[in-house]
């Protein structure tokens, strides 16, 4: 796991530098220049930022439903303690992405808000987190709690294909990929980035990933202390 | 028994004891009238086009869904007939004869919010009655398969009222956008055919649904 911290520090480091110092220039020389993308300009820097940050939004989630899958299979409090810690930071997460992508929708689109499909996704995803945890604060024992919201992540997580697959096809939309995109409409948007912006690009999904991972490690370890405490107190 | 006799028991149950006190036909019902009534308040004379009706339709029909349709589960916790039920059903049985009340249930409402839309908006002319028809009725089966599991979900929790469109909203909502969007081709007079994309992630997504649920009540229902 210290492997993880420092290779997540140095990737996320590395990309801050890279992605707010790097000029933009019109004529792109050498590998430490970013070529000028008509309309976007110096806001594409953003997507070095916006788009791990969604991704590990996205993450959080998954990490959150395997969890619980596996609690409802081995009824293992510990399961639970690490699902509810990785939807935590995913809630944390889609705040960002959502934030992130709201001011850039204002300077690129003319407002925060459009409803774009990919908009609508992370707006449920964030009302499926808040859900999630307004489920667990009604429920008064750790069985019951750590079963039904496990219960109601799978139910949700039911619904994800709607708005991956088949939403952004019949609402057209802002996002590359979206119905109408003239690069075609697919599930994953086609990336038209130099190699040097690719390389930033992923080391960020790298990088924020990685930070996830270590994040949750903490987490889930101060949950556990937590939990040992609870039990000694009664 | 078999497995489709019992599950008809549940439902016939259900009725009766619904019918016995008609405490979640007519407070829906009332409910339709209340918000439809108020719609209309804040209409007044103004001109309304279709569009913004067939979203208020179902809008009507999500918030008399969220006020009733927990009352399946909710009653049996609140009369402490939870084990009881338990023991004489499977919770297959139990899930699907619940499921079939439901749908029952959302039907009949969503009938009435037509009923009380065409008599009381000039503007809510359905031009196309078979998009319309296959709409509501899916749009309700959807409705009564999302909502049948997260009551049972709920009826375990302090806060059962205020918790159960908070729990349903996101999982519905899939079905909200595609219902408004096929119920404003309805209105418009549109070719079924122009329709049947809806229809069929409406299929999916009751076939999701009820497939997921059966999978989970098992978890739910058993302490």
């Amino acid at each position: 796991m210290k492997a993880v911290k420092y290779l997540a520090i140095i990737l996320v480091t590395f990309v801050i530098i890279a992605g707010i110092a790097i000029p933009m220039v019109s004529e792109p020389q050498s590998i430490l220049e970013f070529p000028i993308i008509p309309g976007l300009e110096d806001k594409a820097r953003n997507i070095f930022f916006h788009v791990p940050v969604a991704w590990t939004s996205v993450l959080g989630f998954l990490v959150a439903l395997y969890y619980g899958f596996k609690y409802l299979r081995t009824k293992n409090l510990d399961y639970d303690i690490q699902s509810v810690s990785a939807a935590g930071l995913g809630m944390m997460f889609c705040l960002l992405a959502t934030v992130t992508g709201s001011i850039w929708a204002k300077f690129n689109w003319g407002s925060f808000w459009n409803w774009d499909p990919r908009e609508t996704s992370i707006f449920i995803l964030l009302l499926i987190y808040g859900a999630y945890f307004s489920l667990r604060s009604a429920l008064g024992s750790d069985e019951v709690r750590a079963r039904l919201s496990a219960v109601y992540a799978i139910l949700a997580g039911l619904t994800a294909p709607f708005f991956i697959f088949i939403m952004p096809r019949i609402v057209g939309g802002l996002h590359p990929g979206a119905k109408g995109d003239t690069s075609g409409s697919t599930p994953v948007a086609q990336l038209h980035m130099p190699p040097n912006m690719r390389f930033v690009f992923f080391a960020s999904l790298i990088g924020f990933s990685l930070l996830f991972i270590w994040l949750l490690n903490v987490r889930i370890r101060a949950a556990r202390v937590e939990h040992q405490l609870s039990i000694k107190d009664h | 028994m078999n497995s489709i006799a019992s599950t008809w028991a549940i439902v016939v149950k259900d009725v009766r004891s619904e019918l016995r006190t008609r405490y979640a036909l007519n407070a829906l019902l009332m409910f339709v009238v209340v918000s439809v009534a108020t719609i209309l308040f804040a209409l007044r004379d103004d001109e309304v086009n279709p569009e913004i009706l067939s979203g208020m339709f179902w809008v009507v029909v999500f918030f008399t869904a969220m006020s009733g349709l927990s009352r399946i589960f909710v009653s049996e916790e609140e009369r402490g007939t939870t084990l009881t039920l338990q023991l004489v059903a499977s919770p297959s049985v139990v899930y699907f004869g619940k499921l079939i009340f439901n749908s029952g249930l959302t039907l009949i409402l969503s009938s009435a919010v037509t009923v009380l839309y065409v008599v009381v908006f000039p503007a809510f002319v359905i031009k196309s009655p078979l998009i319309f028809g296959f709409t509501v009725f899916l749009g309700s089966l959807g409705f009564a398969s999302a909502a049948t599991i997260i009551a049972a979900v709920i009826a375990k929790a302090n806060t059962k009222g205020t918790l159960y469109p908070v729990l349903s909203f996101p999982i519905l909502i899939p079905l909200l956008m595609t219902v408004m969007k096929s119920t404003a081709r309805a209105l418009d007079g549109e070719l079924f055919t122009a329709a049947l994309g809806e229809f069929q992630i409406l299929v999916s997504y009751l076939l999701v649904m009820i497939a997921g649920s059966y999978l989970l009540f098992d978890y739910v229902w058993k302490e």
